[in-house]
Order: C-alpha cells, then sequence, then structure tokens
C-alpha cells in the first residue's frame, strides 16, 4: 500500500501535479476580474451609488493582477523559459493565451484605464510635490500635462470606451482560467461546458466581496464614515452575482448527480470523504449559504447601520473562504481521484518549498503590500474627502 | 580470359563473405547506419499487446526502466493485475510499484485475473499535444508522441490531459517525460526495450504503414479494443482480448 492512497491509481498519478499555487491563481484572476466589474457598474452602468469605491476597486484589479503570473512562474519546472509563450505559442493550447490574454488585460484595460481616470491628479501632484514624488509623478503624465476641461472630457470618454472594452475582457481573463480546466475531458470533475461560466460569476462575487471588505476597513483605518447607500448597493449586487453563481454551481451538481455517468461514483465518494469539509462545509455551508442568507436578509429587512456592517463584513469574509474553497475543491479535488475512477490519493502541502504554504501566504499577501503602496502613489480618497468636507 | 566455373565460384565465394562478414559485422557492433536509411514518413508506429499472453512478470517494466533510466517510482510503463474475486463483481486492480518486480501470489481466490501492460498510446489525435502552450510534446512524423525536454516549461497541462496517467514530471530535468516508444531504438531498426524482454511476445512494437507488419493480420483476426476509446484520442496501442473493465 502506498501512504495516502485508497484503492488503486495509475503509478503516475499519486503525486499532485498542480499545488497550492495553481490554487491562487484562478482565485487571484478572480479577484481581479470582479473588482473590475464592479469598477464598471458606475462607469459603464451608471450606478452612481458605487462611485466610493470605483478607483479603489480599479488599484484592487491591479494589485491583483500584478501578483496573478507569479504562483505560475512558481509553479514552473522551468520558469526561464515562460517566455516561449509569447514568442512560439502552440495555438491550439488553451493555456498558451494566458500571455496574451494577460498583457491585453494589463496594459490595454487596467494600466489605460487607471491612468485615464488618474491623469489630472497625477499632473496635479507632478506640479504640487517635490523631490523623488514629484519625478515619479512627472514620469507617470508619459509627457501629458493638459488638464483643460476639453482634455479631460476626451480622457472621460477614452476611458469610457475602455471600460466598455474591459467589461467583455474581465469575461474573457476569468472565464478563459475557467476553460482550461473544463476543456480537460480527461479529467471528469472539470470537463464541463459550465466551468467558465461558474468560474466567471464566482469571480465576480470574490471581486466585489474584497473591494467591499477593503472599502470598509480603508474607511476604518481612516476614521472615515462608511458611506452606507454605497455599502448596501455594493451589498445587493453582491447578492445577485451570488444567487447566480450558487444556481450555477447547483445545476452543475444537479446535472452530474442525474447524469450520474461513469465517474459519478468516484466523485461522489470523494465529495463524500475527501472533500467533505473543503466543499460541503466550507465552500456550500459556511462560504456559500451564511453569506447568501446575510445577504438575503438585508434585501428582505432593515436592519441598523451598526447590523449592517457586522453582516456585511461576515458575509464578505465568509464569501472569501469560500471562494477560495471553491478553487481549491476545482483544482486539488480535480486531481485527487484516479482516472481509472478506482482510487484517491492524498494531497499534504509542503511548508517552505518553492510551491508550499509559506510561498502561498507571502503570494497572497503580496497584493495588499502593491495595494499600500498604489494607494500611497494614487489616492483614491478624493471624492470621499470631499464628500467629507 | 576464360573464366571458368572454378573461378566464377571463387570469386563469388569471396564477394558473398565479404558481403556477409560486413552484415554481421554492422549487426554485430551495432554500429549506427547511416541517417539517412531511416525516414521517418514511411513508418507510422503503434503497439499491439495481447492480454492473454501478459504473465506480469515485470520485465518489460526493468528492462524500459535500464534503457530510459526512469527515475524511482515513476514510470513510462507498467502492469497493472486485475481480479474479480468470488462474489465480487466488479474487479480489483493492483500494481505495486508499477510491477517492477512482478506480482506477490495473489491471496484471494480469483474468478477471472488477468494483466494489462500500459504505456502511453501515442495517440494521432493527442490531447497532451493539443494542451501543451509551447509544443514541447509533438507527434513525429512517424506517429511517437515525444517531448522535447529543452522546450518543456514544465507547466505539466499535458499531465493533466493525459487520460492514461502516462506522463510525469522528471524530478532532475523539470520536464515533463513520458515513453518514447524507445524512439533511439526504433530508428535504429531495433525493437522498443518492453517488446524486446518480454519472454511471451505479448508486445508487439508494429509498424501501420509496413504492408509486411503483423499487425494487419492481427487487426483482422483478433477482437481488439484500445483503452478509453470514449477520449477519442485515435490510441495506436491495441489491446487484443481486452476486458471491459480495464480502464
Amino acid at each position: 500500500m502506498i501512504p495516502g492512497v485508497d484503492g488503486f491509481m495509475y503509478p503516475n498519478e499519486v503525486e499532485l501535479q498542480w499545488s497550492v499555487l495553481i490554487v491562487l491563481y484562478p482565485f487571484v484572476t478572480g479577484l481581479v476580474a470582479g473588482a473590475f466589474i464592479l469598477a464598471s457598474l458606475e462607469r459603464v452602468f451608471k450606478v452612481e451609488a458605487v462611485r466610493p469605491t470605483y478607483r479603489l476597486a480599479l488599484l484592487t484589479a491591479l494589485s491583483f493582477l500584478l501578483v496573478a503570473p507569479l504562483p505560475l512562474q512558481l509553479h514552473l519546472g522551468h520558469p526561464e523559459r515562460s517566455f516561449e509563450m509569447y514568442t512560439t505559442p502552440h495555438r491550439s493550447s488553451a493555456m498558451a493565451m494566458f500571455g496574451f490574454i494577460y498583457l491585453w488585460y494589463l496594459t490595454v484595460v487596467l494600466l489605460l484605464e487607471i491612468w485615464l481616470e488618474y491623469r489630472s491628479d497625477i499632473v496635479r501632484l507632478a506640479q504640487s510635490s517635490k523631490g523623488f514624488p514629484r519625478l515619479v509623478y512627472q514620469a507617470l503624465t508619459l509627457g501629458s500635462m493638459n488638464v483643460s476641461p476639453a482634455a479631460r472630457a476626451i480622457d472621460d470618454k477614452v476611458g469610457y470606451a475602455v471600460t466598455v472594452i474591459g467589461i467583455p475582457s474581465a469575461f474573457l481573463l476569468h472565464g478563459y482560467v475557467g476553460f482550461i480546466f473544463g476543456s480537460i475531458k480527461a479529467n471528469p470533475w472539470w470537463s464541463t461546458p459550465l466551468m467558465p461560466i461558474v468560474f466567471l460569476f464566482s469571480a465576480m462575487v470574490s471581486g466585489i466581496a474584497a473591494v467591499l471588505l477593503l472599502y470598509m476597513a480603508s474607511m476604518k483605518l481612516k476614521k472615515w464614515p462608511i458611506d452606507m447607500r454605497c455599502v448596501d448597493t455594493i451589498a445587493k449586487y453582491l447578492f445577485y452575482a451570488f444567487v447566480i453563481a450558487f444556481s450555477l454551481e447547483m445545476l452543475d451538481l444537479i446535472h452530474r448527480t442525474y447524469e450520474s455517468d461513469e465517474s459519478f461514483r468516484s466523485l461522489d465518494f470523494m465529495v463524500h470523504t475527501r472533500l467533505w469539509y473543503s466543499h460541503v462545509v466550507l465552500q456550500i455551508g459556511v462560504g456559500t449559504l451564511i453569506p447568501l442568507a446575510l445577504l438575503a436578509a438585508n434585501q428582505l429587512w432593515k436592519f441598523s447601520e451598526a447590523k449592517r456592517r457586522v453582516m456585511y463584513v461576515t458575509a464578505c469574509s465568509l464569501t472569501m473562504i469560500g471562494i477560495f474553497a471553491m478553487r481549491w475543491n476545482v483544482v486539488i479535488g480535480g486531481q485527487l481521484f484516479s482516472k481509472s475512477f478506482l482510487g484517491y490519493t492524498t494531497y499534504k502541502v509542503e511548508l517552505v518549498t518553492r510551491e508550499g504554504l509559506l510561498a502561498a501566504i507571502a503570494l497572497m499577501l503580496l497584493p495588499f503590500v502593491i495595494f499600500f503602496v498604489l494607494v500611497k502613489i494614487l489616492p483614491p480618497w478624493q471624492e470621499t474627502e470631499a464628500h467629507k468636507a | 580470359m576464360e573464366i571458368t566455373r572454378r573461378d566464377m565460384l571463387s570469386v563469388g565465394g569471396k564477394l558473398l563473405m565479404i558481403a556477409s562478414v560486413g552484415a554481421t559485422f554492422e549487426q554485430i557492433t551495432g554500429a549506427e547506419p547511416p541517417p539517412d536509411t531511416y525516414r521517418m514518413a514511411d513508418h507510422w508506429w503503434g503497439m499491439i499487446i495481447d492480454i492473454d499472453k501478459c504473465i506480469g512478470c515485470g520485465n518489460c517494466v526493468r528492462a524500459c526502466s535500464d534503457e530510459n533510466q526512469v527515475p524511482k517510482d515513476y514510470f513510462r510503463t507498467w502492469v497493472e493485475r486485475y481480479e474479480v474475486p468470488e462474489g465480487y463483481v466488479n474487479p480489483r486492480v493492483s500494481s505495486p510499484q508499477g510491477a517492477i518486480n512482478g506480482f506477490p501470489p495473489s491471496q484471494q481466490t480469483s474468478l477471472k485475473s488477468f494483466f494489462v501492460p500500459k504505456l502511453c498510446n501515442h495517440c494521432a489525435d493527442s490531447p497532451c499535444v493539443q494542451v501543451c502552450p509551447v509544443g514541447a510534446t509533438f507527434v513525429s512524423p512517424d506517429g511517437v508522441v515525444l517531448v522535447d525536454k529543452d522546450y518543456c516549461l514544465g507547466c505539466r497541462y499535458c499531465v493533466q490531459a493525459c487520460p492514461y496517467g502516462c506522463r510525469y514530471l522528471h524530478p532532475e530535468t523539470e520536464t515533463v517525460d513520458k515513453c518514447t516508444l524507445c524512439y533511439h531504438r526504433i530508428t535504429q531498426g531495433l525493437t522498443t526495450a518492453c517488446c524486446e524482454n518480454c519472454p511471451t511476445g505479448a508486445r508487439q512494437l508494429v509498424d501501420f504503414k509496413d504492408p509486411k507488419d503483423p499487425v494487419h493480420e492481427f487487426l483482422r483476426e483478433n477482437k481488439v479494443a484500445v483503452l478509453k476509446p470514449n477520449m477519442a484520442t485515435e490510441a495506436k496501442v491495441y489491446y487484443k482480448n481486452l476486458d471491459g473493465s480495464v480502464r
């Protein structure tokens, strides 16, 4: 008997190939896509109530997007060769498109939109600051110092167009991640055409929850009042996205159960044993049903501000746990059973290896460090301050 | 000058000796023939496996491991034992250490027991080739699925995509490794290490493009199947008398 293995696995299957770092990849890109879609609510769909989080959402998306390729790089056997994906991409490979979609999203969508949104602020800061910061802001102006009303109107128009392009791009960014898994016909846990759309809606849920948490935390740190109209509106959209995401996941589950193909017994056994805690308890129970109930309650009844704040923070925190558990269950769960459907292996997270727990924690903290730096360079609070004043 | 029958025999004999010595010398020394003698376009390699002939000795696994320096606990080929004990419908499957040391005697009274050698199926429509982001894994013109280890990123997407569990990450090169169908041998006119060392001839390398290859008769006269036909990978490893329970 091989330790950690029950039943029969093909001999090369005993060792898992995709580790916790690959769990981070869809989690992080999901936050990017979700945060961006929240930003687009204000810009394209004119949901004015969420304006206080617009810039915050863009900076959140950028912070996570900059980190997104790192877990993949760390995971590669030969990271120094990753550039080959740009120079000699294999056109039939879903994964080969990662670099292009990533670059498109980073440069054409996110950086451009942030630059346009902040351009007048950057010009102002380039003129008002001194020393090194002045050099930084001067560089960030890219030589464009014109902030006349006409120039700003152009910024607005182009920014709007970029956001319009950005919405399908955000869908592409994360739907594509779902496709990477959903298109593997050898793996019945992954292989479903619902995977991209399930990933997409769960991305929206996690991104919206992350921005809501960051907004409330920022206000708390700054000792500024929370704009409850904004928070209530975001919570409402979070609830809608969550209902769709959960419905899609349940549709997938019901479909699998009803169809009961040759893989069903094996997968069903896995869900009831090795994935019981992470899938049923964490993902569905703690990470979905409880936050959904909290958010639904706020749609049905009126609670006091203090109660709503606690409910939102609880719901969003649990949502983040639930979505992380979902990514875990997809990536790790998909490797725990044998493709012979006759056995199961175990994943033990290593601690200080290249793909270990510490590396994963560091990679999860890094976006917050980047976020902190970005907030310092490009303060998103302008309107809140004005509002406060 | 008149050439007598005696002269003819003498010269002919000498020429025959030179020719035969030359051929034997090449065979004995294993000297490589000129590279242009192997034309990839003339071959389309695969394998036939006769389940009834496999005795589960593990010779093939050992030979493969030695020939290709396969790292410990990883397998380019392995053998599975299927047993259906009394009172059971579904088989119990085992492959201790890939059967590199064969199998211990069965502890059960089995109604049915058989061995299934496994290796890369060198699929013509390989999912592993499809998903490789840089084309490091490819089907050669003679039908062998290979990995360019100087190009492989080690992302392991192909490992996930292979329905048969035939791929692994080589712990030293950190690139994906798999059965090459002993490409270094078959392009020299030799058979694979596993086939050469199979004592019962259960495994045979075949060339589908060679009209004289026994594979054509084998496919004509036997009930054959490939593994997981629902995967539609155009696998080129054909099994004779493959039980439906084999995955």
